[in-house]
C-alpha cells in the first residue's frame, strides 16, 4: 500500500505550515503513514473498496486560482435563500463569492485557514477534538492537510436567523485534484442555527475530496444540518461528521447523496449528556455504477438521550449502495431512546444494497427500535394508479418520487425542501412526467 | 356496452371463474351478489386489469373492442372505473394532483384540452358536495390516514370526478355504517344516466335497499347461476345464497 500514500507524503513535505497545528498536522500525516487506505477486510469498510481512490494520484496543493464565473455560482446558490454563504473553489476559500454579512454580535464566520492563522484559545480547545484521527484513515489525512474550510462560533444565547451556507465547488483542472475541506461548528449554550454544506461538482470533473466536520454542541444548543451532495459523476467523495452533544443539545442532520461515482459518508454523533437528542435523515439515490456507502454511528453516553435515525435509497442501473447504522448504548445510559430504519427501492435487477443495522446495548432500561426494507414498487399502489388513468411510466416515477419524498418532506426550510424535490424529481427515469405533482 | 363470455380465469393456478356470462347496457344498474369465495372480487379485478389473474378461456368487450387486450390505464382512458374494495394508502402522492392528472389524463384521451387550475377547482368542488367529503382530506396523500368509510367516500367521489362511462363497484357497501352507506349510495345513484352503466359487486342486500338495480345476478363457485330483477336480492337476504345454489345444481 505504501506506493499509493507516497504522492501524499510529497504533498504535505511541500506544505511547510508553520502555524500552532503544525504538529498536530505532522501527527496525523504519521498516522495515516502507518494505516494506509482502509481495505475490505475490515469491517468497517467490508463492502466499501476505496482502491479507485488510493490507485489515483491526486494533487493535494491547489495552488493554481480556478475561477468560477459569478454566474455559474449564482446558478447554483439558493437564490430565493437569504443566507450568509462561504464559497470554495477546488477547496480554496473564495472572497470574490462569498457573502458574509450582518452577523449577529459575536459570531464568528470565517474561512479556517484565516482563523487558524491568528491566536484562537476557542479554536486550539475544539479543532480536531471530536473528529478522531484513529477511526478513519481519511481523517488523519484531512488533519493532515487542514486548511481551508469554515469556522463557525455561535456564543451563547445568539439565535442565528438565516442559515449559513457552505458551498464547495469543484471544477475540471489539467490534473486530478483532491481537496480535504475542514468545518469546525462550535455552538454555545441556548445558541441556534442552520447550517448547509453543499458540495457540488460543475462539471465532470475528476477530483476527490475528502471532508471532515466537527460539532461541537453545548447546553441546549440547536443546530440544524443539511449536507447536500452533487459530486460530479467522476468524483469521489468521502465525508465524515463528528458531533459532540452537551445536555439538551439537538442536532438535526439531512444528508442527501445524489452525485459521485464511489462516496462513503460516516455520521459519529456522541449524545455526551442527559436529554441530548440526535436526529438523522438521510437519502441515497444512485444509478449507473454509483458507490454510495452510508455508515452512522450514535454513542448513547447518559441516561435520557435520544436518537432517531431515518434512511432510504433509491437504486436504480448497475449501481449499489451500503448503510450501516450502529447504535451503542453504553452502561450507564437508562431509559434512551433510539430508532433507526433503512428502507431500499431497487429499480433494477443489477443494484445492490447492504444494510445493516447494529446494536450495541449494556444498559436495560431503553427502547430501541430498527428497522431494514429492500423492495420493489408497490403493485398494489401501482394499480390502483393506473386505475386512475395514469401510465405505467409516471406512476413508477410518481411512486419513486413519494417513497424518496418521505426524506424530502421532513426538512422545515422551504427553500431547501424544494431545491432538494426538484433535485430528486431530476434523478427520476421520467422527471418530466412528474413535475407538475411537485408544484405544491 | 360490456360483454362477458364464458369467462375463465385463474390465479395462483387455481381456477376462480369458471365460464362466466354477463352482458350489461349503457344505463344499466347490475348487481352481482354471492357468497365469500365466489368470484366476486376476482370478476372486479380481470375488468379493471390487475396483474395476477390469468384469462385461460372466454372473452371480455367493452365497446366493441377487447377489453382484456388493454392496459388498466388505457380501460381508464376508454371509461371504465373499479372502485376498490380496499382503496391503497400512497403516502407521499397527493390526492388532488393524482385527481387532476386523472382527469387530464382522460381528456388527453377523447381529444379534449385539459383542465387548467380553475375549471379544474370548480369540478371538484362541485363533486365533493355529492359525498360530502371533507376539504381537508383533498390535500393528503391519496387515502392516508383515512377512516373506512373515508377511504369509500373517496372512491365515489373520484369516480364522480372522472365521470366513466362502466363503473364497477367492488364491494364499496362493506364496512360502512348506514349513514356512511346512505352517502355513498346517494353518490352512486346521481351518478346514474341513461350513458353510464354501473356494476355493483356486494355480498350484502343492505346496498340495494338505496341503490335500485335493474338487474340482480348470483355468483357461486365462479359463474352466474342465476338472474333476475330487484326482487331476487330480497329473496337471498331472506333465503340466503343455499337455496339458489341447490336450484341450479
Amino acid at each position: 500500500m505504501t506506493t499509493d500514500i507516497q504522492n501524499y507524503l510529497n504533498d504535505f513535505d511541500q506544505l511547510q505550515t508553520n502555524d500552532w497545528f503544525a504538529k498536530n498536522r505532522q501527527s496525523a500525516l504519521n498516522l495515516f503513514k502507518e494505516t494506509g487506505f482502509p481495505n475490505t477486510r475490515q469491517e468497517n469498510w467490508k463492502y466499501t473498496d476505496v482502491r479507485p481512490i488510493a490507485r489515483k494520484s491526486f494533487s493535494n496543493i491547489n495552488d493554481q486560482k480556478t475561477t468560477v464565473s459569478p454566474d455559474n455560482v449564482n446558478a447554483i446558490r439558493f437564490t430565493d435563500l437569504d443566507c450568509i454563504e462561504l464559497v470554495f473553489i477546488n477547496g480554496i476559500y473564495s472572497v470574490e463569492h462569498s457573502r458574509i454579512n450582518e452577523l449577529p454580535m459575536n459570531v464568528v464566520v470565517e474561512n479556517l485557514a484565516d482563523a487558524l492563522a491568528t491566536d484562537n484559545k476557542l479554536l486550539e480547545k475544539h479543532l480536531s477534538q471530536y473528529a478522531d484521527n484513529k477511526i478513519s484513515p481519511f481523517t488523519a489525512l484531512n488533519t493532515a492537510f487542514i486548511q481551508h474550510g469554515t469556522y463557525i462560533n455561535v456564543p451563547d444565547n445568539v439565535v442565528i436567523e438565516r442559515p449559513i451556507n457552505l458551498l464547495f465547488l469543484s471544477k475540471e483542472n489539467p490534473s486530478p485534484f483532491a481537496t480535504h475541506p475542514r468545518n469546525l461548528i462550535i455552538m454555545g449554550n441556548h445558541a441556534q442555527t442552520t447550517i448547509i454544506e453543499s458540495y457540488i461538482g460543475l462539471d465532470e470533473a475528476n477530483y476527490f475530496t475528502n471532508a471532515v466536520t466537527e460539532i461541537s454542541l453545548s447546553e441546549n444548543a440547536i443546530l440544524k444540518h443539511y449536507k447536500i451532495q452533487q459530486e460530479s459523476q467522476r468524483a469521489y467523495h468521502i465525508g465524515n461528521l463528528n458531533v459532540m452533544q452537551n445536555k439538551d443539545s439537538k442536532l438535526e442532520s439531512h444528508s442527501i447523496a445524489l452525485g459521485g461515482s464511489l462516496v462513503r459518508n460516516d455520521i459519529h454523533g456522541q449524545l455526551a449528556d442527559e436529554g441530548a437528542e440526535i436526529i438523522m435523515n438521510g437519502l441515497y439515490m444512485t444509478n449507473d455504477k454509483q458507490h454510495v456507502d452510508n455508515h452512522t454511528r450514535v454513542d448513547h453516553l447518559k441516561p435520557h438521550t435520544f436518537s432517531t435515525e431515518n434512511y432510504r435509497g433509491v437504486l436504480n442501473g448497475n449501481s449499489r449502495a451500503v448503510f450501516n447504522g450502529k447504535v451503542v448504548v453504553h452502561p450507564q445510559a437508562q431509559k434512551i431512546e433510539a430508532h433507526q430504519n433503512n428502507a431500499n427501492l431497487l429499480l433494477s435487477d443489477d443494484a445492490e444494497i447492504d444494510t445493516k443495522p447494529e446494536l450495541e446495548i449494556y444498559a436495560d432500561d431503553v427502547k430501541c427500535s430498527h428497522g431494514a426494507t429492500v423492495g420493489q414498487l408497490d403493485q398494489d399502489m401501482l394499480f390502483y394508479l393506473r386505475s386512475r388513468a395514469i401510465d405505467e411510466e409516471t406512476a413508477r416515477s410518481l411512486l419513486t418520487y413519494a417513497f424518496a419524498d418521505e426524506v424530502i418532506s421532513k426538512i422545515t426550510l422551504p427553500e431547501i425542501k424544494q431545491r432538494l424535490e426538484y433535485l430528486v424529481v431530476g434523478q427520476l427515469p421520467d422527471a418530466a412526467l412528474i413535475r407538475e405533482f411537485t408544484n405544491e | 356496452m360490456l360483454k362477458i363470455e364464458n369467462l375463465h380465469t385463474k390465479v395462483d393456478n387455481k381456477t376462480i371463474l369458471k365460464g362466466l356470462n354477463l352482458s350489461v347496457e349503457a344505463g344499466e344498474v347490475h348487481a352481482i351478489m354471492g357468497p365469500n369465495g365466489s368470484g366476486k372480487s376476482t370478476l372486479a379485478n380481470v375488468l379493471a386489469g390487475r396483474d395476477g389473474y390469468e384469462v385461460s378461456k372466454g372473452s371480455v368487450t367493452y365497446q366493441d373492442q377487447d377489453l382484456l387486450e388493454l392496459a388498466p390505464e388505457e380501460r381508464a382512458w376508454a371509461g371504465v372505473f373499479l372502485a376498490f374494495q380496499y382503496p391503497v394508502e400512497i403516502p407521499g402522492v397527493n390526492n388532488v394532483y393524482l385527481l387532476k392528472a386523472a382527469v387530464n389524463a382522460v381528456r388527453k384521451f377523447r381529444g379534449e384540452p385539459e383542465l387548467d387550475a380553475v375549471e379544474f377547482l370548480s369540478l371538484v368542488k362541485e363533486k365533493m358536495k355529492l359525498v360530502k367529503m371533507k376539504e381537508d382530506l383533498l390535500n393528503r396523500s391519496v387515502n392516508e390516514g383515512f377512516s373506512g368509510g373515508e377511504k369509500k367516500r373517496n372512491e365515489i367521489f373520484q369516480m364522480a370526478v372522472l365521470e366513466p362511462k362502466l363503473a364497477i363497484l367492488d364491494e364499496t357497501d362493506s364496512g360502512l355504517d348506514i349513514d356512511a352507506l346512505k352517502i355513498v349510495a346517494e353518490g352512486v345513484n346521481s351518478l346514474r344516466n341513461k350513458d353510464r352503466a354501473i356494476v355493483l359487486v356486494t355480498h350484502y342486500q343492505r346496498l340495494l335497499d338505496y341503490i335500485k338495480p335493474d338487474h340482480v345476478h348470483v355468483l357461486s363457485d365462479g359463474k352466474i347461476i342465476k338472474s333476475g330483477g330487484p326482487e331476487l336480492a330480497l329473496e337471498l337476504e331472506e333465503k340466503g345464497y343455499d337455496w339458489v345454489k341447490e336450484a341450479a345444481a
